[in-house]
């Protein structure tokens, strides 16, 4: 019986999954469309490379341009079944390898913010709720300030800080972990500020339950309190909210990575918008979809370790 | 030689230095929050080893702050003195907060009410029980686990080894309330403080947790008892004392304070106990304590009729289980309302009470069955023709406060009511807002204030005047009084009556509690998963109940058995 319920489960989740992806791929190929310009030109090296209009009649033969749009849709989900991205027209590569070769540096950035935002976040949440009034007076104003931050703004601020006035830390993200510092502050601080506003209200909540009168009135300390009861309690939406935080992080790698040049999906992404290059924008799409997909399978598992309750029903 | 034993050897051995030291003295207990007036003045009282004191009190009276004071738990904020506060005979005045962690749960431990919420959901049972254990002994995990189910098995909760794993939410009301108190005796600490520990509890189980109790003050524990309810201390308690507005105004042996009680509040709180008080009869004035045997003909001036207001005929309705399966939640519900009678309700938590005051307001519909209102189609007819008659029904809930919307005022309350829904203020809307707000007893000046300024027995009141607002001929009320004090439950159930004589209103009313419902029905139906398993006049059922289960509710019912 419990076997056949979580194999209900799992093809539920994976039937879910499938059409998330098909949903994000059927989007995604007619929002490209109504970005203007020609395909085959970009095919050709962009609007400013002046192609013959032979040449451009030869591509648009090549890559099924000149077919209906629904012939190409339908094309495009059957190479995607198969797992076949197909290929960049700007590049002329491969798109699976280029996401490959792209995915590493996002995943590396989006991962090492949300850790740092969860330690932010906690170590902010525990000060402000244990040391008085006026430290969670602080703490709330910190919070908000942080999840008002914009990355951009972020980013250049802490370049001017970092790079131009101490001179402690480069500008430029390419290598060495040195370089990773700043674009992961510009993510990883917002975010904070968003967790640490979740985690103190629902930690003040656990702390006045009374479960923790009954832990206290069992000789139970402060930080036992803390440790054993409340954070548990407290992390369980900032847990589920992480799922949402991880997608928010990679679309915020978008600006983070071209403002610090550093290599990645986002950047990727922001140059084949610009040259209309379909295959890869869907590409980093569907990639971003399935990280997505995992990630917030992940967090329920998570949830479901730390709330036991979830693991009845 | 573990800790617990040494611990219980220290009580039952060394009588002579136990009987010489009270468990817990307390003199002049003040205890005030920030620059108030302090809430707790001048408590003194001790209690004895083996001794149970109840405190009794309603909300707000300072009973659970001065629990709190005795375990060095009443808040950041809280000023405590006192001219002596003794456990065992050591003076806790002043003492640090890691000294107070190595006396708590050890020397004194602390029972909440509703275990759902008092041990971490989050966390097996078996844990929570063993917290003292690891906080205060050097007892290794599996000395701790056996300890556990020796625990388990003292409070009476069956196969142990089956119930440390589960969480509190899969154990029934009162199999978790068994295990706070495991977990709150694991030390055998020589005083317990129970904090309204069956409040949230049926009666049936609200018996057995007090049997326990007293099982634990017979070991020879000190045992402090604090309730809102004289009726269900005076079980256990070997001595009642009176917390009135900080102040305890009467201390005494219980026989002696509930049969011969000195003070005007005591007489109040003893007046206002339902049970056993013939149907009319005053809860809410202390001064009329002897009714005349013709009270309970005098008392009805509009006598029931034999017209039928309200009928159910063969309800049945089932709900969906998240696993699938179907539960009967009320199974073949029959019985017919005559007009200007009160038909009384009663049964333990899930019983089918609720769904039933749902379909008889036609917000669920029967799988089987019919409601007739008026000896028309009620249930069967169509939402559009039955909402034109829907002003006829009115309906009072146990959570007044959730039933209006936080944001409204009194005034917005009422008179939508009014209006039906069709917001527009009429000279003629604040005339009859007034004289609404006057039958229930309240002054014009809540008009402005919103519920969360209100005090429980006051968003009661506007609940009743909300249901009245549509001049409703039947009155459904499910759980109307449960969430209040005994003495502000007397002044509404008196209200109740009132509004009923004066309207000539036909009632079902709702309630867990034996006692109410006898006293404000006609009828009684005692209701057993889903299930009608006893119905009559209520004097009869109350006095000579046919069915075991009706037995077993009223052998349960608190009443002064002193």
């Amino acid at each position: 019986m419990p076997v056949l319920r979580l194999l209900r489960r799992v093809l539920a989740r994976l039937g879910g999954a499938v059409f998330v992806l098909w949903a994000v791929a059927s989007v995604t190929f007619f929002a490209v469309r109504l970005i203007p310009g020609d395909p085959a030109q970009a095919v050709l090296g962009g609007p400013g490379s002046q192609a013959s209009p032979e040449a451009l009649g030869a591509v648009n033969a090549e890559y099924g341009f000149d077919q209906p749009v629904i012939v190409q849709y339908f094309a495009q989900l059957g190479r995607l079944a198969t797992g076949d991205l197909g290929r960049s027209y700007a590049l002329n590569q491969d798109v699976g390898s280029l996401m490959l070769s792209q995915l590493g540096g996002t995943l590396l950035l989006a991962v090492l913010a949300l850790a740092l935002a969860w330690l932010l976040a906690l170590a902010l949440a525990t000060w402000s709720t244990q040391s008085g009034r006026i430290a969670s007076r602080v703490g709330s104003a910190l919070e908000i300030v942080a999840a008002a931050l914009p990355h951009f703004w972020l980013a250049t601020s802490l370049i001017v800080v970092f790079s131009i006035w101490l001179g402690v830390l480069p500008p430029i993200s390419t290598g060495g972990a040195l370089g990773l510092v700043l674009p992961v502050l510009t993510l990883a601080i917002p975010l904070a500020g968003f967790l640490g506003q979740i985690m103190r209200e629902s930690l003040l909540r656990a702390l006045e339950s009374p479960f923790v009168l009954s832990a206290r009135a069992r000789g139970e300390s402060e930080s036992g309190v803390r440790w054993i009861h409340a954070l548990r309690h407290a992390s369980l939406p900032a847990i589920s909210l992480s799922g949402w935080a991880f997608g928010s992080l990679i679309s915020g790698a978008v600006v983070v990575e071209t403002i610090f040049a550093r290599p990645g999906l986002g950047r990727t992404l922001l140059n084949a918008v610009t040259l209309r290059d379909v295959p890869v924008v869907i590409g980093v799409v569907m990639i971003v979809a399935v990280a997505y997909i995992l990630m917030t399978l992940l967090t329920d598992a998570v949830s479901r370790l730390v709330d036991p309750r979830l693991r009845l029903s | 030689m573990s800790e617990a034993d040494t611990s219980a050897a220290r009580r039952n051995g060394d009588t002579s230095r136990s009987e010489r030291a009270a468990a817990l003295s307390v003199r002049n207990l003040r205890v005030g929050f920030g620059a108030a007036a302090p809430v707790v003045r001048g408590v003194s009282f001790d209690i004895a080893p083996g001794e149970c004191l109840a405190i009794v009190g309603e909300s707000g009276s300072g009973k659970s702050v001065t629990a709190r004071s005795l375990l060095g738990l009443a808040g950041a904020n809280a000023r405590v003195s006192a001219d002596r506060l003794e456990l065992g005979g050591h003076s806790v005045l002043g003492l640090t907060e890691p000294a107070w962690q190595a006396r708590r749960g050890k020397d004194v431990g602390l029972v909440l009410q509703d275990a759902l919420v008092s041990l971490d959901p989050l966390r097996p049972i078996g844990r929570e029980i063993a917290d003292s254990l690891r906080l205060h002994t050097g007892l290794g995990a599996s000395a701790r686990a056996e300890r556990v189910l020796e625990l388990l098995d003292a409070v009476g909760l069956p196969d142990p080894e089956l119930q440390v794993q589960k969480l509190s939410g899969q154990l029934s009301g009162g199999e978790r309330q068994r295990a706070l108190i495991a977990a709150a005796i694991a030390l055998s600490p020589p005083l317990l403080i129970a904090d309204e520990p069956t409040t949230a509890l049926d009666v049936t189980v609200q018996a057995q947790i007090l049997a326990l109790l007293e099982q634990i003050t017979g070991a020879g524990t000190a045992v402090l008892l604090i309730s809102h309810d004289l009726a269900v201390v005076s079980r256990i308690a070997h001595r009642v004392a009176v917390l009135h507005d900080g102040v305890l105004v009467e201390t005494g042996r219980t026989e002696r304070v509930l049969g011969w009680p000195e003070q005007e509040q005591t007489r109040r709180m003893v007046a206002a106990i339902p049970a056993d008080k013939p149907r009319g009869t005053r809860l809410s004035e202390a001064d009329t304590p002897n009714i005349p045997d013709t009270a309970i003909d005098s008392v009805r001036k509009t006598p029931a009729d034999n017209t039928i207001v309200l009928e159910a005929i063969g309800l049945s309705k089932s709900f969906r289980h998240p696993d699938g399966t179907r539960q009967l939640a009320v199974d073949t519900v029959s019985f017919a309302l005559p007009r200007g009678s009160t038909l009384g309700i009663v049964g333990e938590s899930g019983s089918g009470k609720t769904t039933t005051a749902r379909l008889l307001l036609a917000l669920l519909t029967p799988e089987h069955g019919e409601v007739r209102v008026f000896g028309q189609p009620w249930s069967t007819a169509r939402e559009k023709t039955r909402r034109a008659l829907r002003p006829g029904v009115g309906a009072i809930y146990q959570d007044a406060l959730g039933s209006f919307d936080p944001r409204w005022s009194v005034a917005e309350i009422l008179s939508d009511a009014l209006s039906l829904g069709r917001q527009r203020r009429t000279p003629q809307t604040t005339a009859r807002l007034a004289t609404l707000l006057d039958e229930v007893g309240l002054a014009a000046t809540v008009l402005l204030r919103r519920p969360l300024e209100l005090s429980g027995g006051q968003r009661q009141r506007v609940g009743i005047a909300r249901a009245l607002a549509g001049k409703p001929q039947i009155l459904i009320c499910d759980e109307p009084v449960s969430s209040l004090d005994v003495t502000v439950q007397a002044q509404v159930l008196d209200l109740l009556d009132d509004v009923q004589r004066e309207r000539g209103l036909s009632l079902v009313f709702i309630s867990h509690d034996l006692g109410v419902v006898a006293h404000v029905s006609d009828q009684i139906a005692v209701m057993r998963a889903g299930r009608i398993v006893e119905l009559g006049p209520a004097l009869r059922v109350f006095a000579e109940p046919q069915h075991p289960y009706s037995a077993q509710l009223l052998a349960a019912v608190p009443r002064l058995s002193a």
